[in-house]
């Protein structure tokens, strides 16, 4: 059962997997086919992007969870990569200290903190990227659900929590490097970062992710689990009444949520490079759920393009007027509201079919404003 | 037969419940048997949605005994328990889910199990189909099988509300004011519907159209500040001086 816009959604992902490494790798340089490194990095820091927005529009899309917080997630998968990618410089550092990062050698500590233990092995790391949000996202939804706490009230205490990791991960007491946060990276699996080929490979799996990431939100959101999270959403009491426990409903779907976004976070950091705090900022955070407004909430793909209109124009407008960005996302964000209160996705949806209903859950979501 | 606590199917002794000092349910006392249909009536603030909070576990009360079926203490037990134990609850105002077809709203409504994984890897099962299909047909609503709950009329969405309440298989149903903004002609059909359901399970309705108080024709129960001041048949009740002060007037 695939519907055509998750056949135009999975078509375009597999298209780009294979042009871009192909234009990357193949392409004489110069030539008008040619994609540089850096685009091919920064194509893939997109993907990433697209999942982030995958997972918010899980939870706000779909359960009415919405997080301002969910660059923690995301950061903390990146800082789980950080530290292997930390590790696997080994002595190569400008301290040339075999067991401990140049940060720690700089702080004189004598030994690799227990926290960092494991982290010289990749797959140790991957399974972290997923187990600390995970985690996180278990214990903090676990008390804000059992309390009912919802609506706003959630949104501004995810907003405390991002905020707070963003201090505890200033300190350089924490062990992640403080300030600067964790970089100069040198190789992944033994393939140097610089090489094209290394980052054609990261784009391929940022590409695997954000398709694979799809598959599973629509599973989630299709099944009679969805649709009881879609009650949720619409009529939390009715759902209640009806014997299902809520709490839990919205638990997992926010742990599944969290966890993508570690998985984002983790495939990001080797594409830019760095992890540091101002990941945790929550400005990012809010900046997400930005994107899944302007490719359309409620759609899983319309996030996904939502992440990637807006970042490609943020590339281009920074460019051109640096410090204006912040207003003209503010601009943006107004416009949609008021213009395309469906998102991208919606409008072009609606211009293909003309006036049939339309899309329900876009609907209910703009009546409940 | 008098009935006791012991084979009652729900049993109400001496609650009472206060917000801030204002004294909503005042030493309120309610059986009602199994099988056994009975329509509440009060003016405003009586206390028939509270009551229904505490029955459904969305009120603690100060104190006082809620049981169900004689044993269950339902003060200990949360909303999504006592709905699973079979006590049903239609909204006052028309609780469906208006995203969601016809169809799934009676899915999710359905007995069967409520955990996450459960229903991660439910699919759909012949039998769960012809539930819905009988439900439909019940409610009046098979040609709107496919339909948006929330293109539904308002009397549409009453009776969709319903049909979950019966759905869910429930020993109790609890009915707030099934007949608000009906017309006449659905109300009638409402109370036909009502006194369809009830002997199969127990029915509390309340209401405060009289016309359909009549037609469902069964025992009354007036409520007035937080207390029952009157029990008995319409006629009885509408006779007691008390009741024509407070609440039938005129």
């Amino acid at each position: 059962m695939i519907d055509a816009r998750a056949a135009v959604f999975l078509g375009l992902l597999f298209a780009a997997a294979v042009a871009v490494p192909l234009m990357s790798l193949m392409a004489a340089p110069g030539s008008g086919l040619h994609l540089p490194s850096y685009a091919v990095s920064l194509f893939g820091k997109y993907l990433t992007y697209a999942l982030l927005a995958l997972s918010v529009d899980l939870i706000w899309g779909y359960a009415g969870i919405l997080s301002l917080g969910h660059g923690a997630f995301f950061a903390l998968g990146g800082y789980a990569m950080g530290m292997h990618l930390m590790r696997e410089i080994g002595d190569r550092g400008v301290y040339a200290n075999p067991d401990l990062p140049d940060f720690m050698v700089f702080l004189n500590w004598g030994e690799l903190p227990w926290f960092w233990l494991g982290f010289d092995m990749f797959w140790f790391a991957v399974v972290m990227a997923m187990v600390a949000p995970g985690l996180l996202a278990f214990v903090f939804g676990w008390f804000a659900f059992r309390s009912r706490v919802t609506g706003v009230y959630f949104s501004i205490i995810t907003q405390a929590m991002t905020y707070a990791l963003l201090l505890a991960f200033f300190r350089n007491e924490m062990g992640f490097g403080g300030n600067n946060g964790l970089t100069d990276f040198k190789d992944i699996l033994g393939y140097s970062l610089q090489s094209d080929a290394t980052r054609a490979g990261l784009f391929v799996a940022s590409a695997l992710a954000l398709g694979g990431g799809y598959a599973l939100c629509r599973a989630i959101t299709r099944s009679r689990a969805g649709k009881v999270l879609i009650g949720v959403r619409d009529a939390e009491s009715r759902t209640r009444f009806l014997g299902y426990r809520v709490e839990r409903y919205k638990l997992f779907v926010f742990c599944v949520s969290a966890m993508l976004a570690g998985v984002a976070g983790a495939l990001y950091v080797p594409q830019v490079g760095i992890i540091n705090p101002s990941e945790f900022s929550p400005a990012s955070s809010i900046e997400i759920v930005i994107w899944v407004a302007v490719g359309g909430r409620g759609t899983l793909a319309g996030a996904a393009l939502g992440a990637l209109i807006v970042n490609a124009f943020k590339t281009l407008f920074t460019g051109w007027f640096p410090e204006m960005w912040l207003f003209a996302l503010g601009a943006l964000f107004i416009g949609v509201t008021l213009f395309l209160p469906r998102g991208v996705l919606g409008a072009l949806e609606a211009l293909r079919r003309p006036r049939r209903g339309g899309a329900p859950a876009a609907q209910a979501a703009e009546a409940r404003r | 037969m008098t009935i006791t606590a012991a084979n009652s199917i729900l049993y109400l002794d001496d609650v009472h419940v206060a917000f801030d000092g204002f004294k909503a349910i005042n030493g309120l006392s309610l059986v009602l048997g199994p099988g056994e249909m009975r329509a509440i009536i009060g003016p405003n603030g009586a206390g028939k949605t509270t009551m229904m909070d505490i029955i459904t576990g969305k009120t603690r009360p100060d104190r006082g005994d809620v049981l169900f079926a004689g044993e269950v203490d339902l003060t200990q037990q949360d909303e999504a328990s006592i709905a699973r134990l079979g006590i049903g609850r239609k909204f006052q105002k028309p609780t469906v889910f208006e995203t969601q077809s016809v169809e799934d709203n009676l899915l999710l409504a359905l007995k069967g199990p409520r955990d996450v994984f459960a229903t991660l890897f439910a699919r759909g099962r012949a039998e769960e189909r012809a539930r819905i299909d009988a439900l439909l047909a019940l409610i009046r609503l098979e040609g709107r099988r496919r339909d948006l709950a929330a293109d539904l009329s308002h009397g549409q969405k009453q009776w969709l509300e319903i049909g979950m309440l019966l759905a869910q298989d429930p020993k109790v149903l609890l009915v707030d004011e099934p007949a608000a903004g009906m017309t006449d002609a659905e109300t009638m059909q409402t109370a036909e519907l009502l006194r369809a359901v009830a002997g199969a399970h127990s029915v509390v309705v309340v209401e405060h159209d009289m016309a359909f108080v009549r037609a469902l024709d069964v025992k009354v129960t007036v409520l007035h500040q937080g207390a029952v001041l009157a029990e008995g048949s319409i006629d009885h009740v509408s006779a007691v001086p008390e009741v024509v002060d407070v609440y039938l007037g005129r």
